[in-house]
């Protein structure tokens, strides 16, 4: 058997390094040693292919999961996932969550007081199509509280999990709103040094995707990475 | 720019919300029962807590060596209901379980057949983005051979290898310290 195409990795800067001491969660999680550089094997390159058998009907929307709707301003969110190579991740499956539209989240470990919704869960999942395109319709979340820092808020987000083709491509990031003054004091953001590769994260406002007299609409398109070339023989 | 990926973020604390409907923490249900085993550890952070708030996704071959996945080229030979997935949360005192087989032999680089062994990814508030590092099993000469922990400074391996407890394997996530575990450049 020969060797299998590696996936690119990433440049530097556009991924957040594991200790940004401002985040302070991360001081006594990163990793202290350093990594140990390895080959893509089978093993990486292959992953779980989690398709239409997660989904319900109603993952897709996460204003009609119960008997009313939610409190807040409804929003569509959609985009594309692509690889580096353009190519389209098709057939992959989305897992999102959120607070709600006062900045609570329906959990035990969330304390902060804001009321929760009862027609709010916050979860939702959708699979991308053929060409890689995925939209779901949901409550814009609010800003809250964390004990970071003195005084600190979280910007307005939306948590976004992918899988992608291989173990190598998961993807875990967030998906953040445009114009939140928010963003500049938030160093789970400004952990990713790459200006360019920050603002990636914030949505864009999208008229295509805004549905006349029912919601706005956002675009965040989100690249996998991708493989260096195609393995020469199988 | 257009090509680059997609920064990562962390999961924060609440991610059971959006990934608890996908939680397998036995991994092969269909399995034999003398081929079962009952994994248990902790996750630990610098301060030598416990970690309450993580989560560990798995990912394996069948007990051949075969991969669930369409670029493995023996996949139309894959033990059939067998996906190889795992995806577990620590509970109060960093805990966690899961039910598995061990994985048969795995084609590594330049044709050397690997050691059995999982994949992890360890996810957790703190991580801004996730870590990977890699599960062996206890007594299996394939381990000394193994192209991957040839890599990883001798010192260091065990931390990457299970060990024996009295009905089950152990093995532990040491996030910084001394006993720090290999996680890996992927």
């Amino acid at each position: 058997m020969t060797d299998v195409a590696a996936y690119r990795r990433p440049h530097k800067g556009t991924q957040p390094e594991y200790l940004h001491p401002p985040y302070v969660s991360a001081r006594k999680r990163a990793p202290m040693q350093p990594l140990v550089m390895q080959p893509h094997t089978l093993s990486e390159v292959t992953g779980p292919l989690l398709g239409a058998d997660a989904l319900r009907p109603e993952d897709n929307d996460l204003t009609r999961q119960h008997a009313a709707a939610p409190l807040g301003e409804r929003i569509i969110v959609s985009g594309r996932v692509l690889d580096e190579n353009e190519q389209p991740a098709a057939h992959t499956l989305i897992e999102v969550w959120q607070s709600n539209a006062a900045g609570r989240y329906r959990h035990a470990s969330d304390n902060h007081d804001a009321p929760l919704d009862p027609n709010f869960t916050g979860a939702g999942r959708v699979l991308t199509d053929n060409e890689g395109r995925y939209r779901f319709i949901t409550i814009k979340p609010g800003a809250y509280p964390w004990r970071n820092h003195p005084n600190a808020w979280r910007p307005a987000h939306i948590h976004f999990s992918l899988f992608g083709r291989a173990f190598v491509t998961r993807l875990v990031t967030q998906m953040y709103f445009p114009g939140d003054p928010l963003l500049s004091y938030d160093p789970i953001f400004n952990a990713i040094a790459n200006e360019g590769a920050r603002n990636r994260l914030v949505a864009d406002f999208d008229w295509d995707t805004t549905a006349p007299e029912f919601a706005l609409g956002y675009r965040f398109d989100i690249v996998l990475r991708g493989r260096e070339a195609t393995p020469m023989e199988r | 720019m257009a090509g680059t990926v997609t920064a990562a973020q962390t999961v924060g604390p609440f991610f059971s919300i959006g990934l608890k409907h996908l939680y397998v923490d036995d991994l092969a249900p269909l399995a034999p029962l003398h081929q079962k085993i009952s994994m248990h550890g902790r996750v630990v952070d610098g301060d030598g807590k416990p970690v309450n708030d993580a989560l560990l996704e798995i990912w394996q071959a069948d007990a051949q060596g075969i991969y669930a996945h369409p670029d493995d080229v023996r996949n139309n030979e894959a033990t059939p209901g067998f996906r190889g997935f795992g995806r577990i949360a620590t509970v109060e005192n960093g805990e966690f379980r899961f039910t598995t087989i061990k994985p048969g032999r795995v084609a590594g680089p330049d044709g050397a057949l690997q050691a059995p062994h999982l994949l992890v990814a360890v996810f957790m508030r703190g991580l801004l983005r996730h870590l990977v590092t890699r599960l062996y099993f206890p007594d299996d000469a394939a381990n000394a051979s193994d192209p991957i922990l040839e890599r990883v400074p001798e010192a260091r391996r065990a931390t990457l290898i299970a060990t024996k407890s009295a009905t089950a394997l152990e093995w532990n996530v040491i996030l910084q310290g001394s006993n720090e575990t290999v996680f890996f450049d992927y």
